[in-house]
């Protein structure tokens, strides 16, 4: 094989891995979520005073990346999808605490876990869009 | 052009960038000298002013300002430029160089202690006094000396951060190695701190002054003399309560009464810093 065969195929191999990596970094994340933590419940659960409190920590801190009502912007992705409403609230929180930091998604664990439970708590409120990104 | 033009004009371009930027508040620092490890988060550009005045007995006082330029590469590494300068009565006001460091995150996940990695090469000269960190024998006797620049100081930095979050508190060491590039020994620092909100609950109301915007803290930190001369001999340290607030929708502040603990050391150090953070920075000029 010539040299220059090799590297094509190195290149497409390499754009192939990219390619792929982007596509399942989306929700790649749920699948190394921990059994424990996957089914831990929200201490706040559906109050509708830490709906409020979450909504307020969103647009603080979450907003400039994922658009003041969740709806995504530029590349980064509208949470108003099937997959963060099926999300359990455990789930969220571990997203939330552990980032997902190849993807860009940094960690949040800066915050107290209880506004990081706040936070879940709007992000239960939020309806799957058909127009999510 | 007069000074005064100048300055309206400085300070009008400083204003129009500061509302041009959609705005996050929450800075991640929350000491001066201490590293958590927390990173800026990726395309976020926080500019920062941090200050020591200090007021040593047999000299003169000083302010020492380091303004820093802190970027968000990745969710996992972050850059940093600071821009050093000061000024001491009676003597003049002096820009003493420049500091260039990144900060990598190894481990991708939360854990119970996070190490952070931290790489900087300082070009500064001998009449800094940002007093950004305390290694060695530094000491009180470098601020006696009247402000002189011909000494140039090229060095390594490195540091081990370890830090953890429990129960709202945050928990930070840091381990510090410096060395001068022109053949001084490696000289040693430690720094530790620990932080807490004074709320671990938001309240569900729009406000600026409630108390989870609001975060008490102390670090202490100090010199462990050199390769030769390893250990608190001729050393100098510090232990100083911090006062942060983070305003929704603007600056961060922070306050920080340092007091000395030896003989070395400082009698008392104020620090004080603003922090203002544009959000998504990159995707502005992107556009």
């Amino acid at each position: 094989m010539k040299p220059a065969q090799v590297i094509v195929i190195a290149i497409c191999l390499l754009l192939s891995a990219t390619l792929l990596l982007a596509a399942a970094g989306d929700g790649l994340w749920v699948t190394k979520v921990p059994d424990k933590d996957r089914s831990r419940p929200n201490p706040f659960d559906a109050s509708p005073a830490a709906q409020t409190a979450g909504a307020k920590l969103f647009k603080q801190n979450c907003s400039s990346c994922h658009g003041d009502h969740a709806e995504g912007k530029g590349h980064h992705p509208s949470l108003l999808t099937e997959r963060v409403n099926s999300a359990t609230p455990g789930e969220l929180e571990w997203l939330l605490t552990n980032g997902s930091m190849k993807n860009g998604m940094p960690s949040w664990s800066r915050l107290p876990e209880q506004q990081r439970w706040q936070i879940v708590s709007f992000l239960k409120t939020l309806q799957p869009s058909s127009t999510a990104k | 052009m007069s000074r005064l033009q100048i300055r309206f004009t400085v300070m009008s371009s400083l204003l129009a960038l500061l509302l041009a930027f959609p705005t996050r508040p929450q800075a991640q620092e929350n000491y001066f000298v201490t590293y958590t490890h927390h990173m800026e988060e990726p395309g976020t550009l926080e500019i920062s002013n941090k200050s020591v005045t200090g007021f040593p007995q047999e000299g003169n006082a000083f302010l020492g300002s380091a303004m820093e330029f802190e970027y968000g590469v990745k969710a996992w590494w972050t850059s940093e430029l600071y821009l050093d300068g000061q000024t001491t009565a009676n003597e003049s006001t002096i820009f003493t160089g420049w500091r260039l460091e990144n900060r990598f995150r190894p481990l991708m996940r939360e854990h119970w202690i996070n190490p952070v990695l931290y790489f900087e090469f300082e070009n500064i000269n001998s009449a800094d006094k940002a007093l950004l960190e305390v290694v060695g024998h530094d000491g009180i006797s470098d601020f006696l000396e009247r402000n002189d620049r011909s000494e140039k100081e090229r060095e390594a930095e490195l540091k081990l951060i370890l830090s953890s979050n429990f129960k709202g508190w945050n928990i930070a060491e840091n381990m510090i190695a410096e060395k001068n590039l022109s053949n001084e020994p490696w000289e040693f620092g430690y720094a530790v701190a620990a932080s807490r909100p004074l709320a671990l609950t938001a309240s569900p109301n729009p406000c600026t002054f409630c108390r989870e915007n609001f975060s008490l803290g102390a670090e202490m930190y100090g010199g462990l003399g050199d390769r030769y001369s390893f250990g608190l001999n001729n050393t100098s340290h510090y232990i100083a309560p911090i006062v942060a607030l983070r305003t929704p929708q603007g600056p961060s502040f922070q306050l920080s009464p340092g007091f000395g603990l030896n003989q070395n050391s400082h009698g008392f150090l104020l620090r004080f810093g603003v922090s203002y953070e544009f959000n998504q920075f990159a995707n502005l000029w992107r556009k």
